[in-house]
């Protein structure tokens, strides 16, 4: 990887507790590259206006950026068109539409929804609650000791009661990556639909939401070098079309009556009120700028980053890995001997390096691995051998801190 | 960043040594508290006569912080009616905001004064003592 990318992440260049910053929090969020921070600056400073409805030259601007920024996200992940991408605040809205719109609809009592038990919580509760509602089933499929799944126990899962397959791309937790076009298939042998949660991997690797054949697809841009508080679901535009809108309000009325109302066609049947415009703004110039790089250099980074961070973790005494020993992804979960993640995360703080230390959102998973947390490494395009080396000295001094300490 | 005024002799000494854990067959009070953001888990248990506490007790699992403060707190309230355990809570929590007290009654408690430089902590630290209040409440709500 080009050693200018990390030139163009502002926030990397700073000292910590007097050490030159390490992040290596990026399954939590990523760094916004200066591209995305003019985007979002030149929106406000030339664009702001409200979408669809101003009449004047701000309201065609803005509209124009907000819809452009559509286009490159259905283009990134190879929707058919931009009507199948709806703009939510991340991953967590775009799955609680799925589930409260599509899912409520369409299961009854006795229909199964099935999932994993590594789910992040966003991609768990609210099948949970759909469920609860209409007297569904969740029914989870197995994992292997190593957080991996065979499709055989897909197989057996997936029944022609079932409705929803809702799974991870790629785990938060375990670094797995799960074979999702493969599952989709099995999904829709049976009759089911199968909904994807991106958030992490769609900022690692190329996504071709036709090519896997699913139905929904969700992703957040703040994981992608976007700012917070934007994110997409994709969705089949014949699905979509059947589906009811679960927010009501102002841009997504076509015609208003007083006792009812009809809604707009796709994709703005979906986003009432002002949506998040210069949010997705920042999407699109993020798309942009990862699409300069390359998702396949990206990917190819990031598995070699893992690889030889795999290599070195490895020898120190007390390292407990949680997830397989070949990462296709840049994303390591770990404990170091007795010393718990958080004290992990605070001593290695001291030393300018930032990891996440905790239950990752997986309290499911947790109980499966039987920990009450871990330490998380999560890397990312801008990240080098250095930092990896760096993490490396740093899991080294807590070990030895906290074997003076006692 | 001083990590020495975090982890103390004294706070490590609490977290390989902890007082008071475990459980009695018979706690009059227990209270199971969990803090959502961090998976750090206490169950306390306090037996009360006469309103005063006769003995406490605590599992849990946690951090080195969250763990040690279980275990003095424990030892501070042994012995001491619910008024002065409520008001160890209190300058506890003054201790979390950086203020300058004392406790004269258990002084390995002021060896936790250092967390207040690391804000993501002091919830850890904070954990055992919020368990300690909820138990307190519940005990009066009886009475």
């Amino acid at each position: 990887m080009n050693p200018s990318i990390r030139e163009q992440f502002p926030i990397l260049h700073q000292e910590i507790n007097g050490h030159p910053l390490v992040y290596l929090d990026n399954a939590a969020t990523s760094q916004k590259p200066r591209a995305v921070i003019e985007a979002v600056k030149h929106y406000y400073e030339w664009e702001n206006s409200n979408v669809h409805r101003g009449v004047h030259t701000l309201g065609s601007r803005a509209t124009d950026a907000y819809e452009g920024a559509r286009e490159k996200v259905a283009r990134f992940i190879n929707a058919k068109s931009m009507e199948e991408i709806i703009f939510t605040r991340g991953t967590t809205t775009a799955l609680n539409l799925v589930a409260s719109s599509y899912a409520r609809s369409v299961c009854g009592p006795g229909d199964e929804i099935v999932l994993t038990e590594m789910e992040h919580h966003s991609n768990l509760i609210p099948w949970q609650q759909a469920a609860l509602a209409v007297g569904a089933t969740l029914k989870y499929i197995p994992l292997q000791p190593d957080g991996t799944i065979t499709l055989e126990d897909v197989e057996n899962t997936i029944s022609p009661r079932t409705k929803v397959v809702a799974i991870a791309y790629v785990s938060n937790v375990m670094g797995v990556v799960h074979p999702v076009k493969e599952i989709a298939a099995i999904a829709h042998r049976n009759g089911a639909v199968i909904s994807i949660d991106g958030a992490q991997s769609t900022p690692h690797m190329k996504v071709d939401v036709q090519d896997l054949d699913c139905d929904f697809y969700a992703l957040s841009g703040h994981k992608m070098c976007a700012p917070t508080g934007i994110g997409a679901l994709y969705g089949k535009k014949a699905l979509l079309n059947k589906m009811e809108p679960v927010e009501f309000g102002g841009e997504m009325i076509n015609d208003v009556g007083l006792y009812e109302s009809n809604w707009k066609e796709l994709p703005w049947k979906f986003e009432g009120g002002t949506p998040i415009i210069a949010g997705a703004v920042g999407l699109g110039a993020a798309i942009d700028f990862l699409q300069d790089i390359g998702m396949d250099n990206i990917e190819q980074h990031e598995s070699r980053l893992a690889a030889y961070a795999m290599n070195r973790l490895a020898e120190i005494e007390g390292f407990q890995l949680y997830g397989p020993r070949i990462r296709e992804v840049g994303l390591i979960t770990f404990n170091l001997g007795d010393v718990h993640p958080h004290d992990l995360a605070t001593v290695l703080d001291a030393q300018g390096v930032a990891i996440r230390a905790g239950h990752h959102c997986c309290q499911p998973l947790m109980r499966w691995l039987q920990v009450s947390s871990t330490a998380r490494a999560s890397f990312y395009l801008y990240n080098t051998e250095e930092d990896v080396d760096r993490l490396i000295s740093a899991l080294i001094q807590t070990k030895e801190y906290f074997g003076d300490a006692t | 960043m001083q990590l020495d005024d975090l982890y103390r002799r004294v706070i490590m000494d609490h977290y390989k040594n902890p007082r008071n854990r475990g459980k009695f067959e018979d706690g009059t009070v227990t209270i199971d508290l969990n803090n959502p953001t961090c998976g750090d888990r206490i169950s306390l248990q306090l037996k009360v006569e006469d309103g005063i506490v006769k003995d406490a007790k605590y599992t849990g699992e946690g951090c080195s912080i969250s763990m040690s403060s279980a275990s003095m707190m424990t030892e501070a309230i042994k012995g001491r009616n619910l008024q002065e355990a409520e008001e160890l809570a209190s300058r506890f929590s003054s201790l979390m905001k950086g203020e300058a007290v004392e406790f004269e009654e258990y002084e390995d408690i002021e060896a936790l004064s250092g967390v207040n430089k690391f804000p993501a902590r002091i919830k850890c630290a904070t954990l055992a003592w919020n368990a300690l209040r909820k138990g307190i409440e519940g005990t009066e709500e009886k009475s």
